[in-house]
């Protein structure tokens, strides 16, 4: 059985996966069933000055109904007096002092707020800090959340102040509401903090009301942007990390990956590209916290089947793979394969290659199935088909190497070779 | 032993004879298999469908809440897909080419969400389609069944007035009067025609029977053009002693009754044989039981390789208690009394004939059944006397018509079950479709049938 315990920073935790800080995390009620349940760790949700939320404060994209594939929410930082977060947070360290308290900070923007609160929470026996430079709406008015994460100097300065007080790890969450999250990881790691971790929601609008014509989520007849999370933004967080894993300056950290974690497959592939511990937060709001039982189980059947003992030895194995474009070889060439056998004739092959991409799929007429084929001459590898299909390995792609040597688009250039070549 | 009516209690009726394939209960409950739709390009299910609905359409549309653009999807291939969604045996149609049964997995239930789009619509009576402007031309149809009712429809959109002569009371023909009560209502027949009729310009005058109220050269001088769409009517004789004994009845005339009279009003015996393994067989079968028959038979001279229902229709019958008797041929009805008492049938078996097929060959082993009453559904025979004396071509009483559904005659055109002899509901709308317009074409052309028989 492989160990799946992570340690970040020398905050260790049984397993990878941290609550974000979030709902969930909120109270001492939650977060005991949580580690009842089985959770390596929480980042309680954000501290700092007093605030007051509204309702409603959710909503969520369906897709062809699948529900809450996207999800959104306008909800603020903690709401409850700070001294009884502080006096929960210190009784769960003590009831459950294997597991990971990582304690969200929004304090207002000046040192001695700063100061003054990391000393209160430092006091529960908190393991770390997470500096929340992501929040999208509500406290960026202030000049917080956000507003810190998307300048680079801000956050800098924030980060310096933090410093300054702090005595247990500093972990510095990201807003993705930039064009790249590297200039503040970068200001962030300069400045001093100790780790990472992204992404925040992404700034949205869900939906609009069609009856209504009231945008969602609907307060009284308004709206207002909020953060988008869930399956739908993972995409766009494993792009975040990578760029964090692949920079000089940032990848001198470790980072904890947030962003559409819903299952151990989704967990490996952060980790895959960089991340040292997990964040879930929407899966655990839509279907509670028993599914850290396969979060973990999943995780440890796969480093088995793999060889893999530790969780340090695959963190960041996937990073190199990723280049730019012009490292890309050209002479790869893959050709679809049609297995007849397992073709269903549903035709989705044919009409998305026919009308999204190199019309490369031959159709015979029949009755009232249609036989489909591969033009091989035509075929640019595209995978599209392979893609639409609804059979598991009937559509195949097959290697036809267009020439031995490696060759890329910057040598394609050098050498003056013509573009139609293949 | 007894033949008699009244057998069971109102709540025993109205539960034997509720939908047989209930509707989604929710909105969600579609959606499920709505989404599980794949979307095929030039679907199997479409191509299966005989008025060629576009059915991963109509499923998209049920995805994205737009009944209304689902409902005009069936609608506009199929004038009367809320009844087919109801009666047409999809197991061998669309559902039977939905491409998930080449993925051993089930179907998409194709009937249920085309019922579930156009259910709301005639409910809600939505005026889905507009005519054009009048285009001066009016065409006589004969038969407000399936055919007649398509057609009529599919002309009047064009502009063109249609009046429908029909014999009945009500319209929908074999809708109406020929399939099992548990699968469309009496209710659901007559919103279904008056949905059709909405459109405007489609008067039907009930009660009028060809060759007596009204006659064809009558038809033909007063419109434009005439389509005759009467179906078949006339049960097929069995030809075998006994047939006229008290008890022996025909099934199209059984079923009518249930229709027609109310299910307390129609005598069903103890003990019941029904001739035959077709869909109207399986219909009166599963009625005569659900009426109160304590015991149904069903017997056949072939096997269940060769029965024309379909499995699903079989399993309806099997699933009521019917019992079936394969490889028997009815030879002689014996009575007591002027009334009936016996089915004796010889024992079948199957030979290979000469071109390899195979034949029923009579044994001399007897079967004997002990009933009082005997329902008769071996085929339906056409108006042969009626189409004669119209002075029509016919191929043994099927009114002759060229692929588009020009008769002999110039002007006449015709579709359905008359010409082909009886086939499924689904059919003789698209019979309908393809007469309005080549009619259309005619009457455009200035009265000449382009390719006449």
């Amino acid at each position: 059985m492989a160990d799946i315990s992570a340690n970040f920073l020398g905050i260790r935790s049984p397993n990878p996966y941290w609550l974000a800080s979030a709902p969930p995390t909120d109270k001492k009620l939650n977060v005991l069933r949580a580690f009842e349940a089985g959770w390596g760790g929480v980042v309680w949700k954000t501290l700092g000055s007093q605030v007051k939320n509204v309702s409603s404060r959710y909503s969520s994209v369906d897709y062809n109904g699948s529900r809450v594939m996207g999800f959104n929410n306008i909800e603020l930082i903690s709401d409850r007096p700070l001294d009884i977060n502080l006096k929960e947070i210190a009784e769960c360290v003590r009831l459950f002092p294997d597991r990971a308290m990582i304690v969200s900070l929004m304090a207002d923007n000046n040192r001695e707020s700063w100061h003054e609160l990391i000393r209160k929470v430092e006091d529960t026996g908190a393991h770390g800090l997470e500096l929340n430079f992501g929040c999208p709406h509500g406290m960026t008015e202030r000049g917080m959340g956000a507003a810190v994460g998307q300048d680079p100097e801000i956050a800098g300065s924030v980060v310096a102040w933090v410093m300054e007080a702090a005595t247990i790890p500093v972990i510095t969450k990201l807003t993705p509401n930039v064009h790249s999250v590297v200039p503040t990881g970068r200001a962030a790691v300069q400045a001093g903090t100790h780790a990472l971790s992204l992404i925040n929601t992404i700034q949205s609008v869900t939906g609009v009301d069609l009856d209504t014509f009231i945008p969602n989520p609907n307060v009284g007849g308004q709206s207002t942007f909020g953060g988008y999370c869930g399956p739908a933004v993972k995409p766009i967080a494993l792009k975040m990390l990578t760029t964090i894993s692949q920079d000089p300056v940032t990848s001198r950290v470790p980072v904890s990956g947030i962003g559409g974690v819903s299952t151990w497959k989704d967990a490996a592939e952060f980790m895959l590209l960089g991340a040292t511990t997990v964040q879930v937060c929407t899966a655990a709001m839509r279907y509670g916290f028993r599914i850290i039982e396969d979060l973990c189980d999943g995780l440890n059947n796969w480093m088995d089947e793999k060889g893999f003992r530790t969780i340090d030895d695959f963190i960041g194995r996937s990073v190199p793979t990723l280049t730019s474009w012009d490292e890309l070889d050209i002479n790869y060439h893959i050709v679809a394969h049609i297995n007849q056998e397992k073709c269903i004739h549903c035709g989705l092959c044919y009409i998305s290659c026919e009308d999204g991409s190199h019309q490369a799929i031959n159709l015979a007429y029949g009755n009232p199935y249609n036989t489909y084929t591969i033009k091989e001459e035509e075929c640019v590898g595209c995978n599209l088909c392979k893609l639409v299909c609804p059979v598991d390995n009937c559509i195949t792609m097959e290697e036809h190497r267009k020439g031995d040597e490696y060759l890329n688009w910057k040598e394609f250039q050098r050498r003056g070779l013509p573009l139609n070549d293949h | 032993m007894a033949v008699r009516n009244n057998r069971l209690t109102a709540e025993e009726y109205a539960q034997h004879f509720s939908d047989i394939h209930p509707p989604f209960e929710t909105r969600d409950a579609a959606m499920v298999d709505a989404n599980r739709c794949l979307f095929c390009y030039d679907a199997p299910c479409t191509k299966s469908c005989p008025t060629g609905i576009n059915v991963p359409k109509f499923i998209k549309q049920i995805t994205t809440d737009n009944i209304k653009g689902a409902a005009f999807t069936i609608f506009s291939s199929n004038i009367m897909g809320g009844g087919c969604a109801k009666v047409c045996p999809v197991e061998k149609l669309c559902e039977g080419a939905c491409v998930y049964n080449l993925m051993e997995e089930e179907a998409i239930p194709i009937a249920r969400l085309q019922r579930y789009a156009t259910e709301r619509a005639i409910a809600q009576k939505w005026q889905l389609f507009e005519r054009k402007p009048g285009i001066g031309k009016k065409v006589a149809i004969v038969g407000a069944g399936p055919a007649g009712l398509s057609c009529a429809h599919a002309l009047s959109r064009e502009g063109v007035d249609v009046t429908i002569f029909e014999k009945e009371e009500k319209g929908g023909g074999l809708m109406t009067y020929g399939i099992a009560a548990y699968k469309v209502t009496p209710e659901f027949c007559c919103d279904e025609v008056d949905f059709i009729t909405s459109l405007g310009g489609i008067d039907i005058q009930y009660g009028k029977v060809l060759g007596q109220d009204v006659t064809l050269t009558e038809l033909q001088q007063a419109y434009d053009a005439v389509y005759l769409a009467f179906g078949v009517g006339m049960a097929r004789q069995l030809y075998i002693p006994g047939e006229q004994l008290e008890g022996v009845v025909d099934a199209i005339n059984f079923i009518y009754d249930i229709r027609n009279s109310g299910y307390p009003a129609v005598p069903v015996g103890d003990q019941v044989a029904v001739i035959g393994m077709g869909m109207t067989a399986i219909d009166a079968a599963t009625q005569a039981k659900r009426l109160g028959a304590k015991e149904v038979t069903l017997v056949y001279r072939r096997t269940q390789q060769e029965m024309p229902c379909t499995e699903a229709e079989m399993n309806i019958a099997l699933l009521d208690g019917c019992k079936i008797v394969w490889l028997a041929a009815p030879a002689e009805i014996r009575g007591e009394e002027g009334r009936v008492t016996q089915l004796v049938c010889h024992a079948v078996k199957l030979e290979a004939d000469a071109g390899g097929r195979r034949q029923p060959v009579i044994t001399d082993e007897k079967i004997v059944l002990p009933v009082d009453m005997v329902i008769k559904a071996t085929g339906q025979m056409p108006f042969e006397q009626l189409i004669h004396d119209c002075q029509l071509q016919h191929n043994n009483g099927k009114i002759a018509v060229t692929d588009n559904g020009v008769t002999s005659i110039n002007g006449v055109f015709s579709g359905g079950d008359c010409v082909n002899g009886g086939k499924e509901v689904v059919d003789a709308v698209q019979a309908g479709k393809d007469g309005a317009k080549v009619i259309l074409a005619y009457l455009l052309e200035g009265g000449n049938a382009r390719n006449s028989l």
